[in-house]
């Protein structure tokens, strides 16, 4: 079975202030595959480029290169009018739900916006019913649809957030860090709900977070991203037990644990280093500056995504003298 | 659906008393403009030849006394008010329409044709109104008409301005590319979300523009370029007792101070129309 969604070599850059300013690489050379009904993780540090790709994806940034296969045809080089067909299979939900609802609008009006363009052979009868059943679907009794979204809560603004992007019925959605606006006990319910959504309709995602917690219990793969590069994909159970990049080991190291002893520990670690402008050498490896295990070839020699057993892959040219996965704490 | 909003709005403009005040001291102005004239005795040019610029009160049935030609002057300002509100407000209206179209278009679109529509507001600002409307006037003749076409063609201007700006910066918004997300196109995304959220600050440089066309209209009055005699203005009302102040300063206080209540009235409904139309900051 071909994949439903199939990135290759996917780049986007952003254009500086200053004309003479080299573009920031954000997602430099992705490629990957998702199939129908399967939820991926991506995981990151903020300013990573995760949500740069998730909105490449959505045609909401343009690409520099590569390619965008949905369903086995190629859709980035559709027109924009072709694309937008489209748009009712690609839905995406935002991370901050009080800046994507038109504060002017009433959370009815918005979550029916979608089905205006793209379901338009349904008339305002069909419409209301559909916004209801949607609302209901996210957990929003229906007299929540006739209010303003300043005057609903952050969870509450986040199911009506869900249920627009699921109204035009798509295939596919990026949830763009859907929970790291909210408390975290609404973050539970909001997952919850997400999971729930999954298995009822099969959908497939991108889920992008920092919480690896958070990913774990919704995605069965996880990619994680380091400066706009994939550095491993694997199974979430996979890269959490045994990561092989030495970045997952300092994601997964930089989790806050409520154990004092633990914490303790973790402290006597390194602390993840912060990311700093220095420019990444194209040739490199993205990590090398920061990696306690480089050698010279991670700087001259960029590492590809290698196949490590399992679906697993990672671009790392040390891996091979790990292959149980770098242990808690094990690079110092 | 939007009557929600609107009523909401309309609730909390109900609670601002300066604004309900400007907005009561406005309609007894329109009202007395236009229903005023036919209540007095007196028409704006006729001439009473036996009280010649006599101060208010002083003779029966020129309550606001009369100017230097005997004409009442209760009915003249009425009269002057009359044809500054129109103007003002028909010119306010051609801003609205054309500024707030021209501004959100450009600043959505952003890139090489924003930069295009703004040049060109660039340059119009350039040239000077007074010659333009000198300009007007000897090729449409002088007038109230004239006088609203060279106002109107200046005025969007600045709401262009204004506009754009705000487009700018709105549609960096995430809610417009969750608009784009659910398929909506350039024309429904200026009209359904750029233009209603930019409404707010539009509606209070609206209720600023109004006096501000009052006065350009009075200066060019005042220049003999507005509106001519025996039509009254407030502008050319002003410009008379200006002339006059020191013998008969009623000429001046009288127009004037219509003149103060009409842009205070203004000034207090925009106050609070700003603060009812915006949803947030609460």
């Amino acid at each position: 079975m071909s994949a439903l969604l199939e990135l290759r070599g996917v780049t986007v850059r952003y254009r500086l202030h200053g004309a003479r300013q080299a573009p920031l690489t954000a997602v430099d050379d992705v490629s990957f595959g998702l199939d129908a009904g399967e939820m991926l993780g991506l995981v990151g540090e903020s300013g990573c480029g995760k949500s740069t790709l998730g909105r490449a994806i959505l045609r909401l940034v343009p690409l520099a290169s590569g390619e965008i296969h949905w369903d086995g045809d190629r859709v980035d080089a559709l027109g924009a009018g072709a694309f937008r067909r489209l748009r009712s299979e690609l839905q995406y939900v935002f991370q901050d739900p009080n800046a994507c609802l038109d504060p002017r609008m009433t959370i009815a009006q918005s979550v029916a916006e979608p089905l205006r363009a793209l379901m338009p052979a349904l008339d305002a009868r069909q419409r209301t019913q559909r916004v209801l059943q949607l609302l209901s679907e996210a957990g929003l009794q229906a007299e929540f649809g006739a209010r303003y979204p300043h005057q609903l809560s952050g969870g509450q603004l986040q199911r009506a957030v869900i249920a627009r992007a699921l109204v035009p019925d798509p295939r596919f959605v990026v949830f763009d860090e859907p929970v790291s606006a909210l408390d975290v006990s609404v973050q539970g319910q909001i997952v919850n709900l997400l999971a729930g959504i999954r298995r009822g309709r099969g959908l497939a995602g991108l889920f992008i977070s920092h919480n690896l917690a958070v990913v774990a219990s919704l995605c069965e793969r996880v990619m994680v991203m380091f400066r706009g590069r994939i550095v491993e994909t694997a199974t979430s159970a996979a890269l959490i037990a045994a990561p092989l990049h030495p970045y997952t080991r300092a994601l997964l190291d930089a989790v806050p644990s409520l154990d004092p002893g633990e914490r303790a520990r973790a402290l006597r670690r390194r602390v993840l280093p912060v990311a700093d402008g220095t420019p990444v050498s194209a040739a490199g490896c993205a990590y090398a500056l920061r990696c306690p295990l480089a050698v010279s070839r991670c700087r001259t020699e960029r590492p590809a995504p290698v196949p490590a057993g399992a679906g697993r892959e990672v671009a790392c040219h040390r891996a091979a003298e790990w292959p149980a996965g770098l242990p808690a704490g094990a690079p110092s | 659906m939007t009557g929600g909003l609107w009523r909401d709005a309309l609730r909390r403009l109900a609670a601002d008393r300066a604004a309900i005040t400007g907005l009561v001291v406005l309609g007894l102005l329109t009202m007395a403009a236009l229903a005023g004239p036919l209540l007095v005795d007196w028409r704006q040019d006729q001439i009473d030849w036996e009280h010649m610029a006599v101060p208010p009160f002083a003779v029966e049935g020129h309550w606001l006394g009369t100017d230097r030609l005997g004409r009442d002057l209760l009915v003249r300002t009425l009269h002057g008010l009359r044809v500054s509100l129109a103007i003002a407000l028909a010119a306010t209206l051609v801003a609205l329409v054309i500024g707030v179209a021209w501004g959100a278009l450009a600043g959505y679109l952003r890139g090489r044709t924003d930069a295009l529509m703004m040049r060109f507001v660039d340059v119009l600002y350039a040239l000077p109104l007074v010659f333009f409307v000198i300009i007007l006037t000897v090729v449409f003749g002088r007038g109230p008409v004239t006088l609203l076409v060279a106002i109107g063609a200046f005025g969007w201007l600045t709401m262009a301005r204004i506009v754009r700006g705000q487009a700018l910066s709105l549609r960096e918004r995430e809610f417009v590319e969750a608009a784009i997300v659910g398929g909506a196109g350039t024309a429904r995304i200026v009209v359904r979300h750029i233009v209603p959220n930019l409404l707010g600050p539009v509606i209070v440089y609206a209720t600023l523009t109004v006096p501000q066309v009052i006065l350009v209209e009075s200066f060019l009055s005042f220049l003999g370029i507005g509106i001519q005699e025996p039509l009254a203005s407030l502008g050319n009302l002003i410009a008379d007792g200006a002339r006059e102040m020191e013998t008969a300063p009623w000429m001046l206080a009288v127009p004037a101070g219509c003149l103060v209540l009409l842009v205070f009235a203004f000034n207090f409904l925009g106050d609070g129309l700003r603060d009812a139309l915006d949803p947030r900051d609460r």
